[in-house]
């Protein structure tokens, strides 16, 4: 590992603008840490009590107390407001992603991750939307907007090159967006204590060239989808055209309509 | 060294003119006031969350019977008053009367409220039905049992304690110049009947 | 009414040592049900001590965990099959190690510490007092710690073990059996939570009414010695911040035996509450582990320093604005939450504004050390210490203040590293120099001084080894509470760190006995301490060591603040408070320390 203080190399877009943030903060603060431990080490030595030393009897200083009040307060300020625009973009901007975002929906469990895939149509609760546990698959240069839910207890979806990182709560579908940068092989972490599995709920992450992804899509959009996912009892073609036929059910996940892979979402 | 010449310092102590008793409790309650506001706070959260699962209070809850309660546990700060006013003036009859009055209105509330529960119960209406009941949800049962049994429970301690005060004023305990823990014992049951005035407003009026 | 007669409701009469008379109450009055103050706190210490170690030992096994992964303790047999089949930890008893860790430290052994402890000890004495408000509720708060410490010990040894959600508790994990495989121990958690509550509440009220209404004549407000400023506001951070918690633990127990559905989404519950109602109760809570510590360490660096403390008033005033911040920030804990980004945006600028009050508090310690006249004893070698961790935590919370780096460090080691750094760096080395400032004083012996600068070079050394690297775990995206990192293929390579943390710990934890050696051989072979070995100016170093039952023989009056070091024209560089004026020349000096 670096011992240095730099950070992985960004894969999203905001990544790098979060990373600037933390390089000023990290500027200033190393500023300030080593000018206070050097004071003090300083004091400790030129002020040591020495044979008919006596210390000065001074009560402070109402002026140095306003400076070093005032100082700080702009720093932080400063920091404050610049960090403001990059955080409402990464997780405000949701609202505002951008149109042709693709739309990707992932549910947290005990301890896996189930991704569902609207399919070459681009769109969730169609016929061609397929699942896949603990394999992320995303499209480089493009924006990718994530449904988040939970089924359980709250887990946190954090992809760490990307920067982002959004817990998992039951009860709530949280938007998350972001746009990978470079194609490659990542890892998915949950980030929040889940139980006694947490550690090991990892998942790769794919980002793929366009192409590849397109490519990606429309071969695993075709399979059943029951031999990725841990195999639910007989998923029939019965139940795969009651499925294609039924009305989309929007937003609302507590709807008992059976999800393509036959499982039900609570 | 004796009390007094402890006190007879050169100069007053430095600390506010309320005695330690009364500090004392007047801090307790303000610890008091940020119990029940978590109470009611969640409650507050959860019905903005979730109004569907909130019944009529008139569907579920028998009104008129809490609102003679009310109107009884209002009382009993009267009888209360009527007792510190009295051993103010060294009155150790009516200290000892009123004592016993509001004893007696604390302990019909509370009785009148757990009969108010077993009928409730005898209803399904549970802290946490295991589906929707048809009066409510469970969070109406959740936040209903919590707020009312939590301040039910302080009426009762509240009791406990006037039962105690009641004894020490039958053994002349309280004197007109000595008389803290009458005061303090007001105080405590003044708040535990403005916090039922805010419950059952929001409880069983809205 | 107005005016009130002294009488009524009798104000504590003030039971006055009085020379001479022997005290004659039973063994059991005067040690075990002790109403004395000063008894009491050393109860607290005692108490303290042990959960300190109980919470030390629990890290040590989440660090051979983390630095070992998968090997057989050593000696790991008498964990059991259910825990730690063959010696090896599994995930489950791993993650109650890590929730009862910070369990046990935070509020069995940091707050009762700082609160329990030095309240207790130094609130009559600095305000010239027989003893607190409430002598026998002062007591109560003792016996209602000790079986909520108690619970939570047994919770380890039922079915299901102990609490495994954290110490924060995030629901519905700790809300449903089901999902954390604990039964029991969660609702045990719950329970002794609620019953050390009722002891911190006691302790809270007691504290305020003594210090408001205590004050011997001439001890004003601006004369206070800043421990008891930094007590007297989290006493108030207790009484308010405490009930909310105590609400949140009924909720959430309620939730795990009587069907409600507080937290539980399916039939409504909101998981996000938990999360508003713990901070709540949360932050105010961490202000609550460092403002007595910043007090302690005030009066440590100015006694050392043999100068006044740099800017008393603006000290008093910080205190008071980090307390009224701090409750306004608690949101920081929920960034990534869930919770509404806007208001995210809030609590950004409100945590970035309490870093302000910090920043003057240690800028202040500097100007006391500046052009001081500065003595190494123990106590001041552990303040010290405390001013250079402390630095580095609150300067490590900036970075996490920032809500956009904290999407990236949230829920990682680079917290951990903050957390550490002022929970150890800071109380702990304050509670340290508090211990060692005031041990002769309450023991009547004084302690090594060579064992103490050893203890003190060997921790802050293996400190700084364990928890600084915990930053660079953290930038490198390790998450916390996590039993095997090596799951993860971009965390593999941080495995040495984690070994060389771990071998870190052990030798921290090891250094630790040399403290206890000294601590207790000193009870019985210390030198006899005289009453003002470090040659201080509050109104406890006018009294034998240890002060009588009552204190102080008549009531004391004073005439100066507190830190009244190397005043001119005397011939001591120190000015007891309660040396009538006109008196030139002082005490006499009693150096003690090597």
């Amino acid at each position: 590992m670096n011992w240095n203080w730099l950070l992985p190399e960004p894969v999203s877009t905001f990544g790098s603008e979060i990373d600037s943030i933390y390089y000023l903060i990290l500027v200033i603060t190393g500023i300030i840490f080593v000018l206070v431990e050097v004071a003090l080490v300083v004091f400790m030595v030129k002020y040591r009590h020495r044979e008919g030393r006596r210390a000065e009897y001074s009560h402070g200083s109402t002026r140095l107390e306003l400076v070093w009040t005032v100082v700080p307060f702009v720093l932080v300020m400063v920091i404050a407001w610049m960090s403001m625009r990059v955080w409402l973009e990464a997780k405000v901007a949701d609202g505002h992603a951008p149109a042709d975002a693709l739309s990707i929906r992932v549910a947290a469990k005990q301890f896996e991750w189930n991704v569902t895939y609207p399919g070459p149509d681009e769109r969730l609760d169609t016929a061609d939307d397929f699942v896949k546990t603990n394999q992320l698959h995303l499209p480089v240069g493009r924006a990718v907007r994530i449904e988040l839910t939970s089924d359980d207890v709250i887990h946190s979806f954090f992809l760490p090159e990307f920067r982002v990182k959004q817990d998992a709560v039951p009860g709530m579908t949280i938007g998350v967006w972001f746009e990978a940068t470079t194609a490659g092989e990542y890892e998915l972490a949950c980030a929040e204590l889940c139980g006694l599995g947490h550690y090991s709920m990892n998942a790769s992450v794919t980002v793929h060239e366009s192409e590849a992804f397109q490519s990606w899509v429309s071969e695993e959009g075709g399979q059943t989808p029951a031999v990725e996912t841990p195999a639910p009892p007989d998923t029939s073609a019965a139940d795969l055209e009651a499925a294609s036929t039924t009305p989309p059910s929007g937003e609302d996940h507590s709807s008992h309509q059976p999800a393509s892979d036959g499982k039900e979402r609570a | 060294m004796s009390h007094a010449a402890a006190m007879s310092a050169s100069r007053p102590m430095e600390g506010m003119k309320i005695y330690n008793l009364k500090l004392g409790m007047w801090v307790f309650l303000l610890s008091e006031v940020m119990f029940f506001s978590s109470l009611i706070g969640a409650y507050i959260i959860l019905r903005f969350a979730h109004p569907e699962q909130w019944a009529e209070p008139n569907t579920v809850l028998n009104v008129p019977l809490t609102g003679f309660n009310t109107f009884m546990l209002i009382c009993s700060s009267v009888t209360m008053v009527k007792a510190f006013a009295a051993i103010e003036h060294g009155d150790q009859a009516g200290l000892r009367k009123w004592l016993i009055a509001t004893i007696i209105l604390g302990a019909a509330f509370v009785g009148i409220q757990v009969y108010e529960y077993i009928k409730l119960a005898q209803h399904g209406f549970v802290p946490g039905a295991a589906a929707y009941a048809a009066e409510g949800g469970p969070l109406y049962g959740s936040t209903f049992y919590t707020m009312t049994g939590f301040h039910g429970a302080h009426v009762t301690i509240g009791v406990l304690a006037l039962i105690f005060t009641a004894v020490k004023a039958f053994r002349g305990k309280y004197t007109s110049t000595d008389y803290g823990g009458v005061e303090i014992m007001g105080l405590y049951w003044h708040f535990v009947d403005l916090v039922w005035i805010i419950l059952f407003t929001i409880v069983y009026l809205i | 009414m107005s005016t009130v007669p002294v009488e009524v409701g009798h104000p504590s009469v003030q039971h006055w040592a009085e020379p001479g008379h022997r005290d004659d109450r039973s063994f059991l009055r005067k040690y075990v049900f002790a109403t004395d103050h000063k008894v009491i706190g050393a109860q607290f210490l005692f108490m303290s001590l042990f959960f300190l170690l109980v919470g030390g030992a629990l890290a040590m096994l989440i660090r051979w965990q983390l630095g070992w992964p998968g090997t057989p303790i050593p000696g790991g047999a008498i964990l059991g099959e259910a825990k730690a089949p063959g010696g090896i930890i599994l995930p489950e008893f791993y993650n109650s190690l890590v929730t009862m860790h910070g369990t046990f430290m935070i509020f069995f052994a940091i707050m009762p510490l700082l609160v329990g402890v030095f309240g207790n000890w130094l609130i009559p004495l600095h305000v010239g007092a027989a003893d607190m408000a409430f002598p026998r509720l002062n007591m109560a708060s003792f016996w209602t710690a000790v079986p909520a410490g108690l619970i939570m010990l047994s919770s380890f040894f039922v079915t299901g073990g102990a609490s495994a959600a954290g110490w924060t508790g995030y629901a519905p994990l700790s809300a449903v059996p089901e999902y954390s495989g604990v039964y029991l121990g969660q609702k045990l958690w719950c329970i002794s939570l609620i019953v050390l509550g009722f002891a911190s509440l006691m302790g809270a009220v007691n504290y305020i009414t003594t210090i408001v209404n205590m004050r011997a004549p001439g001890m004003t407000w601006m004369r206070l010695p800043l421990p008891i400023w930094s007590l007297f506001i989290t006493a108030i951070l207790v009484l308010l911040a405490i009930p909310v918690l105590t609400g949140a633990l009924i909720l959430l127990l309620f939730d795990q035996t009587i069907g409600t559905t507080f937290f539980l989404p399916p039939d409504g519950g909101q998981p996000l509450m938990w999360q508003h109602l713990f901070w709540y109760f949360g932050h105010p809570e961490v202000y609550i582990l460092i403002l007595p510590a910043m007090g302690i360490v005030s009066e440590v660096l100015s006694n050392g320093s043999r100068k006044p403390i740099f800017g008393y008033r603006f000290m008093v005033y910080a205190t008071i604005a980090i307390a009224f911040l701090g409750w306004v920030v608690w949101g920081h804990h929920m960034f990534q939450s869930g919770m509404n980004p806007y208001l995210g945006a809030t609590f950004m600028t409100s945590t970035m504004i309490i870093a302000v009050p910090s920043a003057i508090k240690v800028f202040n310690w500097l100007g006391t050390m500046y052009r001081g006249n500065i003595h190494f004893h123990v106590p001041m070698m552990n303040a010290i210490a405390f001013v250079a961790m402390f630095v580095i935590g609150g300067l490590s919370g900036v970075f996490m203040a920032s809500t956009p780096v904290d999407i990236y460090i949230h829920d990682t080691y680079f917290i951990v590293a903050h957390i550490h750094y002022v929970l150890f760096g800071g109380s702990l080395f304050a509670i340290f120099a508090g211990i060692y400032y005031w041990y002769p004083k309450f023991f009547g012996r004084l302690m090594s001084p060579l064992l103490g600068k050893i203890h003190f070079g060997l921790t802050f050394v293996f400190y700084n080894l364990v928890f600084f690297p915990m930053h660079n775990l953290g930038l490198d995206g390790m998450m916390r509470r996590i039993y095997d990192p090596n799951q993860y293929e971009f965390l593999q390579p941080l495995q040495p760190v984690n070994t060389l943390i771990s071998v870190s710990a052990l030798l921290l934890g090891a250094a630790q006995l040399i403290f206890i050696f000294n601590f207790v051989w000193s009870l019985k072979a210390g030198k006899k301490a005289p009453a003002n070995p470090w040659n201080a100016n509050s109104l406890e170093w006018t009294l034998p060591s240890p002060p009588p039952h009552g204190n102080f023989t008549t009531m004391p009056t004073v005439y100066r603040g507190p830190y009244e070091y190397s005043a001119p024209d005397r011939e001591t560089d120190f000015w007891p408070q309660s040396e009538p004026p006109g008196t030139r020349t002082g005490g006499r000096r009693e150096e003690v320390h090597a």
